[in-house]
């Protein structure tokens, strides 16, 4: 069977098929910026570990954190068996020439707003990411699978944070509603442009790389989430959201932020760049240390001494 | 380096392949491996293989190399009529 056939097919692509070049290309992208997000993510969630209200709370942070890293490594190996280097992605990173998901360039203000983006960020995550662990490529897929099982530990660890502060003194009480007020409508950017002006789709779509609109996922995370709020007793801060027929309308999202903020200019697009890339020179001696040793314990000369 | 990570899930089964992962020398891909295969008690048992000492067989070859096997049904029991209303068999 030819690559459309099996595609078709439903079958999967494994890394040494035949596949147009146009397929590796979008792959390697979406991956890319998939496990980009990924490590970036990490940043806005570390900045709250050491200030984390209680032992068991951070305790789960660092578990999710750690399991941000995880995530982004599944997908940078998912990457790499495409036939592109690790180093040539992280150098993509650093030097703007691929991106990551817009909501990491909004900063963490207080506590509640770890709490939010593990029921947020983390629930919209898994919307987009559950049909992924059917994409038409066998180790992103795969990849899916695992980082799938993991998310849902995240979405609930926040929603149960936001159940607390919910039902917690009038102050907490506030810090949810604001925390959800910030980051509602980033959360709904996540599922990118308007069907209207997402020029690849179709193309993925017939790859099977994606398997539903970016507003038809969008619409699932309003239906779903909704009640998730008013069960906190809060208010999404959407005036024109009403239940119609068997959906949530809701109202128009501000574009010009969301283009705005992936173009390098949210609050914090320069903040967790220069993060990154201090993280990755600071780290250079220990990837050198590590390879010196290896190549130490393989020459001969160290063999015969021990 | 590129390291092939295998999982054994419980005593009883196989190493399965779970994914790949880099390091500089085997008692790190393990230990790598270890934080980020195992990290909710996936396994009991880790096979790091250097990504470049595995042998695979092609794709492109995929038809001409399973095919001997294609004609060969008899080899499976299904291939056999049974008599009805005999066990055992």
């Amino acid at each position: 069977m030819d690559f459309q056939e099996i595609v078709d097919a439903d079958g999967r692509i494994e890394p040494r098929d035949d596949m147009p070049e146009g397929y590796r290309k979008t792959l390697i992208r979406q991956i890319a910026q998939h496990a980009h997000s990924e490590i970036i993510g990490m940043q806005p969630e570390g900045n709250w570990i050491t200030r984390a209200p209680s032992l068991r709370r951070k305790a789960i942070l660092v578990a999710k954190v750690q399991d941000e890293a995880g995530h982004g490594l599944y997908l940078y190996s998912a990457a790499e068996t495409l036939g592109v280097e690790r180093s040539e992605l992280m150098d993509m990173l650093h030097t703007g020439r691929q991106k990551y998901s817009t909501i990491f360039n909004y900063p963490t203000t207080c506590w509640a707003d770890v709490a939010a983006i593990g029921w947020l960020v983390d629930g919209a995550a898994i919307m987009n990411q559950v049909p992924l662990t059917r994409c038409s490529y066998g180790p992103y897929a795969r990849a899916m699978t695992r980082v799938c099982k993991e998310e849902s530990f995240h979405q609930r660890q926040g929603f149960e944070a936001m159940m607390v502060l919910a039902s917690g003194t009038p102050a907490q009480r506030t810090m949810a509603q604001e925390a959800l007020d910030r980051w509602w409508w980033p959360a709904l950017m996540m599922f990118g442009p308007s069907d209207t002006d997402s020029p690849n789709s179709a193309q993925s779509m017939a790859w099977g790389i994606k398997r539903f609109s970016n507003d038809e996922l969008r619409q699932r995370f309003v239906d779903a989430t909704v009640p998730q709020a008013e069960h906190l007793g809060l208010t999404v801060p959407d005036p024109d959201l009403r239940w119609e027929g068997e959906h949530y309308r809701f109202g128009e999202i501000d574009w010009d932020e969301f283009f705005t903020v992936m173009k390098g200019n949210g609050p914090c697009n320069r903040q967790r760049m220069a993060h990154r890339v201090a993280a990755h020179e600071d780290g250079a001696w220990v990837r050198e240390a590590a390879a010196a040793y290896a190549a130490k314990q393989k020459s001969p000369t160290v063999t015969a001494a021990a | 380096m590129l390291w092939e990570v295998f999982v054994r899930s419980k005593r009883g089964l196989s190493h399965t392949h779970v994914g790949s992962l880099h390091a500089a020398d085997a008692h790190l891909a393990l230990r790598n491996a270890r934080d980020l295969y195992t990290r909710r008690q996936e396994g009991v048992s880790l096979w790091v293989v250097p990504a470049e000492e595995i042998v695979a067989s092609s794709p492109e070859e995929k038809d001409a190399f399973f095919d001997p096997a294609g004609d060969k049904v008899y080899r499976h029991p299904t291939f056999y009529d049974v008599p009805e209303g005999l066990t055992h068999l």
